[in-house]
């Protein structure tokens, strides 16, 4: 990993869709030599390539909801088999564990309000040890991320 | 919504958001469609905004980058300090990675991409707390992180 991998990233993560030869030049490099450190970086596990990026808004997904979870501590098995459960909820697009007053954070979709409602009710409480329970409504994106500061 | 997307339109979305790499061809092959009919589907679903763009999927750890952390900020002088300010001021520093403006406990959720715990420490010090009408800060470790497809169908 030299300035010039950074080089290759950067330019990758500001324009992911670049075909070689336009990022080869970018970076000023030849073609073959590009593709090359490229390669390496995915072989080295750095560049574990690319996914789409879904506007649930256009898909009628109006709502999003951070949901932070507090867990029952007492129970030591709390951790997998609320976040086992979690995952099989068809609308939570994101789970994360924390270290902190927080111990795990969903982020869920819903149409709208009536539906998140409904979600929350019949899917959300039911999940096993939760403690407490606070959520976070997602007014607006002010900064989206624009990856690693490389 | 005009446009309602099928079956076979969410199974294209569900093959991008693991890898947006995947060619018109591949994709195709994999559902039992021909390559022009999934290229035409894809560039549906991009014109009606669905398909979003791509996002690069980087191993943060080893960049250099071994702490993520999650910020729930609360401003102090709302009113006072106006919106705009504190969000051009946030959105200026390099790690900060992404921020959302939220209503509940807090006013804004923030994640913050550092070299280690030192680095966090200034990061939060010298660039969080200064900013124009900050208040309570929370801070939470990310440990680990799972993107889930979501409801694709």
């Amino acid at each position: 990993m030299d300035d010039m991998d950074r080089r290759i990233l950067r330019q990758l993560q500001a324009e992911p869709t670049l075909i070689n030869a336009e990022l080869a030049e970018r970076v000023g490099m030849t073609p073959a030599t590009c593709a090359r450190r490229l390669e390496k970086l995915r072989e080295s596990g750095i560049y574990q390539g690319q996914r789409a990026v879904i506007n649930w808004a256009a898909l009628g997904y109006e709502v999003e909801v951070s949901l932070r979870v507090t867990l029952d501590k007492t129970e030591a098995r709390a951790f997998d088999e609320f976040t086992a459960q979690a995952r099989k909820i068809p609308e939570v697009i994101e789970l994360q564990t924390f270290l902190g007053q927080v111990d795990v954070r969903l982020s869920v979709l819903a149409r709208d309000m009536k539906h998140y409602q409904q979600l929350y009710r019949t899917k959300i409480l039911i999940l096993p040890h939760i403690a407490d329970i606070e959520a976070l409504m997602h007014i607006a994106e002010i900064k989206t991320s624009r990856g690693l500061p490389l | 919504m005009s446009f309602a997307p099928d079956d076979m339109d969410f199974a294209i979305l569900r093959a991008l958001s693991q890898d947006a790499t995947l060619a018109a061809g591949a994709i195709g092959r994999r559902l039992g469609l021909s390559q022009p009919a999934t290229w035409r589907r894809v560039k549906r679903l991009e014109e009606e905004g669905i398909l979003a763009g791509r996002k690069l999927q980087l191993n943060a750890e080893a960049l250099g980058f071994g702490v993520t952390v999650f910020l729930g900020i609360k401003l102090a002088t709302k009113g006072r300090v106006s919106l705009d300010d504190f969000e051009r001021a946030i959105t200026a520093i390099p790690e900060v990675q992404s921020v959302q403006h939220v209503l509940g406990l807090y006013d804004y959720r923030v994640r913050v991409v550092a070299r280690d715990i030192a680095d966090f420490e200034r990061v939060l010090r010298r660039r969080m707390m200064t900013l124009p009408g900050v208040g309570n800060i929370e801070a939470n470790v990310l440990l680990s992180e799972e993107r889930l497809s979501g409801p694709l169908g």
